[in-house]
């Protein structure tokens, strides 16, 4: 008896959970509608790009009659244009500054930004943390183009300050948009001072979050300021420490546009120290029109970077769960 | 009576003594100075007279002021007043339609009772793992969407941020309890009615941040105008600083129509009005954002990326 009635209860309840798909369908239909625009959105602008890599194993050419006509009508060509790119001087420039500038922006931007929010977090005037914090954040909130107009006033080979500077004291005006030497140190000064206010206030929130309670503990064990931090602060921050520098690592690959190709003005005399996966991939798109070239070098770039990312993350998950991004 | 033991203030136990509180304090002053201080190089170079600018250069301490930059591109009009239409229109809409869809998205996911919640979670976090990469980004915008040389190639590039919607996920979990929205069910509100009355005045804060974020990224984008403008009627702001960086002969060029300027086609104060404009495109953001500052800080903490 008491079997049977339980296999009836489990037939009620297997209907009850199972609506038909209609009226399951039906009762989902308006969170469905809220997802749709986002997910044509993904749609057009990443799974079909995605897809559109192909034409890096083509020699490409556009055709008026939309992409499919530009796809049917190019010619495959198999790994040639990775043999090209590859066979080119560029490639190694491009892979080797890319990933030295992006290793120094992340090095930079951990040590630098971590020590202003520990110092910021023990400074004893809130007032002034304030205004050091909205004058730290504005060039964040600036876009390249308009630092790239800071840049040019300081560095201008005709009107600009140091030069004038320079000459004034005796001594001799520096081309700078010709002199490859220094602007590897520039760049690394610009494109760390733009983000410095932004990071360090990401990592002072997290200090601020340390219970108070744990200082306190500290002191009457002994520890000075020094020893505190050392051993309450940093190891707070930790965490969010790891999970910048994942991202920072997937990203390694990707170079910020704006600061490579605006601030040095594209100047073809610097290449050498300044173009990057992204100037290179933009050049060959828009001015040389080597389409095969620069699509080859951007699936290198997207496949890399896509590797990078899974295997720091796999690092980090090891480590300390977590930190881990997924 | 009080107790003459002395009291410890939690502001007390995580500050530096009081030298080395002086020193820090001198550091970050000047390097929040750094910050600063190019702005108002360009402000005063904005300011100086075209004379004073040739013969010296950009100095902080010019010889002769003048407004004669603001001047003429209060008589230039036309092209400026275009781009800064363009870049207004892009930011307004742009933000409203980037606003909408990623929260709609991010609630959406956000709900355990959307039977498709984990596909369309998995769906955009794939986004997050890969770049398509220009050129195919290009191709596909230019060939199969045929969208250059319209507004929209300004405004569908930037109109849907992935990231912002796993944040947004986070936050709506957070802040929105499901039982309210089942009491509102059983009530007999349909969904559309419980996003906008109770889910939205909810998520206020999280939504003005990501909106932030949306019209400063607006504001600011001139990688998309490079690529997909050429017709002069969309060029926003920063395209346009970015076009006269590179060729200041644009400003004269652009007077030959207008010609109105008093003091003659030779005497136009090319370096300052290019600095005036760049003072014009900044102002807003400098003006607004330690305003709006709270909303930034807080949206960096709004919800780490995961539950």
């Amino acid at each position: 008896m008491q079997g049977v009635n339980s296999t009836v209860k489990a037939k009620v309840k297997y209907k009850k959970r199972h609506p038909s798909f209609a009226s399951r369908f039906k009762s989902n239909l308006p969170l469905l509608l809220f997802v749709i625009p986002g997910a044509i959105w993904m749609i057009f602008f990443f799974y079909i790009p995605i897809f559109a890599n192909v034409v890096a194993f083509q020699d490409f050419h556009f055709s008026a009659g939309g992409f499919l006509e530009s796809l049917r009508t190019s010619s495959w060509v198999g790994f040639k244009n990775f043999e090209f790119l590859f066979s080119s001087n560029a490639a190694w420039v491009i892979t080797r500054n890319t990933l030295l500038y992006n290793l120094g922006f992340i090095v930079l931007n951990l040590i630098i930004s971590v020590f202003f929010a520990i110092v910021m977090s023990q400074l004893r005037n809130k007032r002034l943390i304030k205004v050091y914090q909205t004058s730290m954040l504005l060039p964040y909130f600036l876009s390249w183009v308009v630092i790239s107009y800071f840049v040019y006033a300081f560095i201008s080979p005709n009107q600009g300050l140091i030069n004038s500077l320079l000459t004034g004291s005796g001594g001799k005006a520096i081309s700078w948009y010709n002199a490859p030497q220094y602007w590897p140190f520039i760049l690394l000064f610009i494109g760390t001072w733009k983000s410095i206010g932004y990071n360090s206030i990401l990592y002072f929130a997290s200090a601020m979050g340390v219970d108070p309670t744990l200082y306190e503990a500290a002191e009457i064990d002994g520890a000075n300021k020094w020893q505190q931090i050392k051993h309450v602060t940093i190891p707070a921050l930790v965490p969010l420490m790891t999970l910048m520098t994942i991202l920072a690592i997937g990203n390694i690959f990707r170079a910020d546009f704006g600061l490579f190709y605006q601030v040095p003005q594209n100047s073809g005399s610097l290449y050498n120290v300044t173009s990057v996966l992204d100037t290179y991939i933009f050049n060959g798109l828009t001015s040389t029109g080597d389409i095969g070239m620069s699509s080859a070098a951007a699936l290198y770039q997207s496949f890399v970077g896509f590797v990078l990312l899974m295997i720091s993350n796999a690092v980090v998950r090891k480590i300390d769960p977590d930190s881990a991004l997924f | 009576m009080r107790q003459p033991k002395k009291q410890i203030s939690s502001v007390e136990v995580r500050s530096f003594g009081h030298k080395s509180n002086l020193f820090f304090n001198i550091l970050l002053a000047i390097f929040a100075f750094s910050c600063l201080l190019p702005l108002i190089f360009i402000i005063i170079i904005s300011l100086t007279s075209e004379q004073s600018l040739l013969a010296d250069g950009y100095q902080f301490f010019p010889k002769h002021w003048s407004l004669a930059g603001y001047e003429y591109l209060a008589t230039m009009g036309g092209q400026l007043l275009n781009a800064l239409g363009i870049t207004v229109l892009v930011t307004v809409f742009g933000t409203l339609v980037n606003a909408t869809f990623t929260s709609t998205y991010a609630y959406s996911i956000s709900r355990s009772s959307f039977k498709y919640r984990k596909f369309f979670t998995v769906f955009c976090l794939i986004t997050m793992l890969f770049t398509p990469g220009m050129v195919a980004n290009y191709i596909v915008m230019t060939n199969l969407l045929q969208l250059k040389d319209t507004i929209w190639a300004l405004i569908l590039p930037l109109a849907v941020s992935p990231f912002n919607i796993i944040v947004m996920r986070t936050f709506f979990k957070r802040q929105v309890n499901e039982s309210i929205i089942e009491a509102a069910r059983i009530d007999g509100a349909g969904e559309m009615r419980i996003f906008l009355k109770i889910v939205l005045p909810l998520a206020v804060p999280g939504i003005a941040t990501i909106s932030l974020f949306a019209a400063l990224g607006y504001w600011n984008d001139w990688f998309n105008a490079l690529l997909y403008i050429q017709d002069s009627h969309l060029v926003p702001l920063q395209y346009l600083l970015m076009k006269i960086q590179s060729n200041i002969e644009m400003l004269t060029q652009n007077a030959a129509q207008g010609a109105q300027y008093a003091g003659g086609m030779a005497n136009i104060p090319q370096e300052a009005t290019r600095m005036a404009m760049v003072v014009i495109s900044v102002l807003p953001i400098a003006i607004s954002y330690p305003f709006f500052q709270k909303y930034f800080v807080k949206g960096l903490t709004i919800g780490g990326v995961k539950e």
